[in-house]
Parts: C-alpha cells; structure tokens; sequence
C-alpha cells in the first residue's frame, strides 16, 4: 500500500539523506521512529509527495506518486493523504468546523457536516465547534489537526509528530482515535516520532 | 466552504487593511457615481424642458443666455425686442411658423420668476390646472405648484413684485399694482412648476406706472438686464394707454407697436429648409437675435464638459490608487499567511485554487467598495438635490440608478482584478515544502 523504495533526498548544498525500504500493507499501522535530526521530516515530505526525491520512488497503492502532474498530485494528495503536522496550523480566519469543511472542500469532495461532527465528538470537543482556532490550546488545535487528517478517509494516514505536545492522557486518546480511524477506513498509518511513550502501542516498527 | 466565503472570511479577519481599501474605493466610484448622476439629470432635465421649441427670438446677445432665461429661466434676458419687430412672427397665418409664444420676463416674486405670456406657453409644456383657474385678466396670475408651496400662495391671495430676480428689498415695485393667485398648476416636473404666469399686457401695467418717475427708476439688480428698459426713453408720450389697458387681456397683435416683450418661442410647422433659413435672416437682417435652443444647451453642456472632465479624471485616479492599496494589502498578507496557503496546497488544493482566492479577494474588496460608494452617491444626491434646485430650478433625486454604473461597477472589479493579480500568482508559486518546514 504505502512503499518507498531507494529514496535519498539532498538539499541544495547539503549531503544527500538516505531513507531505508517502506513496505506497510494495507491497513498496516507503523511507527517510524528517530531521533531529532535525522530526516524524519524530510522523509514524511517525499512520503506525502511535498517533495521530490533525488532517487527512488514513493508509491501510494498503484500510483508512483513522483510521475504525477502538479494538480493531479494536489487532489491525489488532498484525496488520499491525511497529514498531520508536527506544528498545528489552520486558516486563522475559520473555526474548527470550517477548517475542516475546507479540507473536504479542497480535496475535491462535499462537504459532510456530519462526518465532521462525529469526528470532533470523538474527540470530545464538540462544544468547540464554532471556535477560532486562536481560541483553543495547543492539545485542542493538535486534536483539530488529526480530525482535519482523518476528515476525507485517506488510504494512508502520515503523522510527524502527533503527540509531542501532549500529556499521557491526551497522548492515549489521540493514538486511540488515530487507529481507531485508520482502522474504520482501512487505511495504512504511519506515525514519525521520536516520542518513545509510542512504542508500546505499535509492534511495527521501523527506526531511522 | 466556498473558496469566495473563504475569501471574504480572510478579508474580515484583516478589517483594518480591509477597510483602508473599501474607503478609497468608495470614495474613487462613489464621486464618479455623483458625477454621473448630476450630469445626466441636469441634461434631462434641459432636454425636457426643450418643450419642443425650434428657434427662440430675442434681443442681441449671447445666444445662451437667451436660451437660458427665455426657456429655464435661470439667466437674465438678454433685452427687449419691440412688438412691432416681433409681429410678423406672431401672425397666425404666417406660413412656417406654427406655435408663437410672447414672452415678457424681468420681474419676480420671493425669487420665483413672473412670466407674461399667451396661453399657448400652457401648450408647450402640456401644463394642467390643479386647482382654481388660468388668468382671464390682467394682473391675474395663475402659478407653479412648487412656487404655491415655497412662497405659501393660494388662490385668492395678492402680491406685489419686485423687479429683478433676485428676492431684494430694494427692487420691489412697492407702489405698483397688486397680482392676484387665481390658479394652481398641477405639479409636472417641468419649469412652469417654478414659473408665475401672468398676461405680457400686465408686465406693461407694472412698468407703465414705473415710467412716471425716472429719477429714481431702480437699476436691474443684474447688470444682464439692464437694457430690458430700454423703452424708457420714449414710452412717455402713450403712457396714456397703459392705464387703460387693464382688463381683459386682448391679442397682442393689436396693441401699440412700441410696447416690448423679451422673447418669443417659436415652433415650425414643419422643419424644412425655409425654417431653417428664417434663423440666419433674423440674425443677418434686424435687430433681433434667434437661436436654437437643441444647438445652445449642446454648446452649454460642451462647456460644463470640461471642469467635469478633471473631476472625473481625479476621481479615477483615487480609483486607481485604492486598486494600489489593495495590491499591497493583499501582497502584505502573503507574508502572514504563507503558512495557510502551504496548508491548502497541502489539503488538495492546487495552485490555481490558491490564485483564484487571492483573486477574489481583491475582487471582493473593489465590488464592495464600488457598492458603497455608489450607494453613498445617490444618498449625497438625494440630499444636494435639494441645494440644487435652488439654484437649477429643477428636480434632482438619488433614487435612480443609470446603466453607466453597471460599467462603473465593471471598471472597479478590474481594477480590483489587476490589483490582485500579480499576489495571487505569488500565492500560487507557494513552495509547499519549504514552507511547511520553515514554519
């Protein structure tokens, strides 16, 4: 489902990265663990299609994901990739439910209110709804950020960082709703970390 | 979510920059606006009150100035013509002339003008009684439903005149015979609603009595008129017959040939080339001038033309210059909101998604501005409407909208559009990744 196969990356004037072999099946959860430093990022970027590899290929289902057009790879990516950021961002100007509206919105899809608000709900945060994103701390806009991931039902969940914000409590909840939805829309989730309270909860692991 | 709703949500979250370039907007289109809409009611009105009139006939002058005071009454007159050079035009079975209209103007009441004249004036303008009666006699008048409600007449009352058109104390013929209101025009939008009509024999009666003293005969208050007395010197000798004319009003055919009139309206019975003619004698040929009133407020306009040119010049200019403020306003932002625009990109969004929201974005702010600022213009001329019927006579309202506008309305959204354009290929060269890494 999700392979990366030979990926190396450099920066301009920089030496080049290599990344080990992905292989994750379908519906696969996986924990892609890394110290700080060490391209974790950089690897999700050329996973997620927001950058291209100097060599090698990322392959999402039957789609090489390099060969694809810029708009094309912009609807396959809004379509098929949920991400979640290490640092939260939204658009200012919207509240949580039209933040995520707008992700359905610009994937290409309609606008499912009530997907959006179970989603929230199982985050418990239904009460901020019509928020603006200013308003909620840095837990609550993390939480936001993964339902934004989830609002389109990926095939592969990319998440750099999800939980390094969080207490235990959150950090439970937020892995538990992240599998609990991949699992529902049977989709392939990889999580970049360096968070070692993760380990426990996922036997797949690989370390870069 | 719509990407125009996202657009709009953007700008809010951004008021002060949103509303720095809505003000200059307003102001640019909402000035043109009022532009037009003077322009364009003033002209209707001129042309309404052309009241079909072929050639006017008046003393030497400037041509404009008759057409001014003989038909909108807001110059004073050029002169005085006599009767006797004015009865050819006034024989009815003069064979190209269909309608003659005597004129006698110089006098007023509280600033609303008296004309003499024939009941063929009514036809001109198509005027209707509203209440009372038209005059039947000397020194009957019956008046302009504007001037029965701004100097409070009503059938039945009296009042003297005052020479002149300007409310003096000094000017008024205090020791003259008294009008009397017979009759109210109903209201019809055109002069006649500003006019008070009377016979031209009671214009004689008034000045008749005038003649006695010459020592202190008042001067015209404007100096345009003042060889509208140029009968002074030899009127004496049948100041006899003045004081007998009062009563029913005849044909002016049959008065004395040396009384005066100011004006006479002309209308042809067919425009041919004789009719055409007849204008170039009466210049070429005797001591009157004619004019054609379609020719002169075309000239008036051509004059006016060009102080509204520069207004409408600085106006698009400020136009202009909000389009500038909404270009650094949208390109200011970029900064700020580079993040989000990786975001979208992020979330599926293509490149042509982000150039479009920055495009609406300034097409939001220009359609808004040039919405207020239009609106603001019909309520400016609603209230100078007001003003300037003191000074034009006629009326002017903010409740009416021109097809101009519509283009005004497309001109502001391409300025908006250009503004917006070069942010908005800035925000659709976002590099994702870059972005997302150095945020």
């Amino acid at each position: 489902m999700l392979k990366a196969h030979a990926l190396s990356f450099s920066y301009p004037g920089g030496k080049a990265m290599l990344f080990p072999e992905i292989h994750c099946q379908k519906g696969e959860h996986w924990l892609l663990l890394g110290s700080s430093g060490s391209g974790k990022t950089t690897l999700m970027h050329l996973l997620a299609g927001l950058r291209t590899p100097t060599t090698g290929e990322v392959r999402i289902g039957d789609t090489v994901v390099s060969t694809l057009s810029h708009a094309a790879l912009d609807k396959f990516r809004g379509q098929q990739i949920g991400i979640v950021f290490q640092q939260s961002h939204f658009i200012e100007a919207l509240n949580v439910e039209e933040n995520l509206a707008l992700a359905q919105k610009l994937a290409g899809r309609n606008i499912d209110r009530d997907k959006i608000h179970i989603l929230i709900e199982r985050l418990g945060m239904l009460h901020k709804l019509k928020s603006k994103i200013q308003r909620l701390s840095q837990g609550e806009q993390q939480r936001i950020a993964i339902a934004r991931a989830l609002v389109n039902g990926p095939a592969v969940i990319l998440a750099d960082e999800p939980t390094s914000s969080l207490d235990d409590q959150n950090t439970r909840e937020v892995i538990v709703l992240l599998e609990e939805q991949a699992q529902l829309a049977n989709a392939t989730l990889l999580l970049v970390t360096h968070d070692a309270r993760l380990k426990n909860y996922f036997p797949k692991q690989i370390v870069l | 979510m719509s990407l125009i709703q996202l657009a709009w949500k953007n700008l809010v979250n951004r008021p002060l920059a949103m509303v720095l370039s809505l003000i200059l907007f307003a102001l640019g289109t909402g000035l043109i606006a009022l532009l037009l809409l003077m322009q364009k009611q003033l002209q209707e009105n001129f042309e309404n009150n052309l009241a079909g009139v072929d050639l006017v006939i008046g003393a030497k002058g400037s041509p404009l100035q008759l057409i001014l005071s003989s038909m909108y009454h807001i110059d004073s007159p050029t002169g005085n013509i006599s009767l006797k050079e004015a009865r050819p035009f006034l024989n009815p079975k003069h064979p190209l002339i269909g309608t003659a209209v005597p004129l006698s103007l110089g006098d007023s009441y509280r600033g609303f003008r008296i004309v003499g004249t024939t009941e063929d004036f009514l036809k001109l303008y198509n005027t209707q009684i509203g209440e009372g009666r038209l005059w039947e006699a000397n020194m009957e008048v019956t008046i302009g439903a504007m001037v029965a409600k701004q100097a409070e007449l009503k059938v039945g009352d009296e009042f003297k005149s005052s020479h002149g058109f300007e409310d003096g104390i000094d000017a008024g013929h205090v020791d003259h015979l008294s009008f009397t209101v017979v009759g109210i025009f109903a209201t019809q939008g055109t002069v006649v609603d500003q006019l008070i009509l009377t016979t031209n024999q009671s214009f004689w009666l008034v000045h008749g009595e005038q003649e006695h003293d010459h020592s202190d005969d008042v001067e015209p208050t404007d100096s345009l008129a003042t060889d509208a007395h140029t009968d002074h010197d030899h009127a004496d000798h049948d100041h006899a017959d003045h004081e007998t004319s009062e009563g029913i009003p005849g044909n002016l055919l049959d008065e004395p040939e040396d009384r005066d009139i100011t004006a006479l309206l002309l209308k042809f019975k067919a425009r041919n080339y004789q009719a055409l003619n007849m204008q170039r004698n009466i210049n070429e040929n005797t001591d009157m001038q004619a004019a054609t009133p379609a020719i002169e407020i075309n000239r008036l306009f051509s004059l006016m033309s060009t102080g509204e040119r520069v207004l409408t010049i600085l106006a698009w200019v400020i136009t202009i210059v909000s389009g500038l403020s909404v270009f650094i306003s949208l390109f200011s932002s970029l900064r700020d909101r580079k993040y989000e625009l990786a975001l979208m990109r992020v979330m599926g969004g293509g490149r042509s998604t982000l150039f479009l929201l920055i495009i609406f974005e300034g097409l939001l702010l220009a359609g808004i501005g040039c919405m207020i600022g239009i609106l603001c213009s019909h309520g400016m001329m609603e209230l100078l409407g007001s003003a300037m019927e003191d000074s034009y006579r006629y009326n002017f309202t903010g409740m009416r909208f021109l097809k101009e506008e519509v283009w005004l309305i497309v001109g502001a959204l391409l300025i908006g559009f250009v503004a917006a354009v070069i942010p908005a290929i800035q925000a659709s060269r976002t590099d994702i990744a870059k972005t997302l890494t150095e945020g």
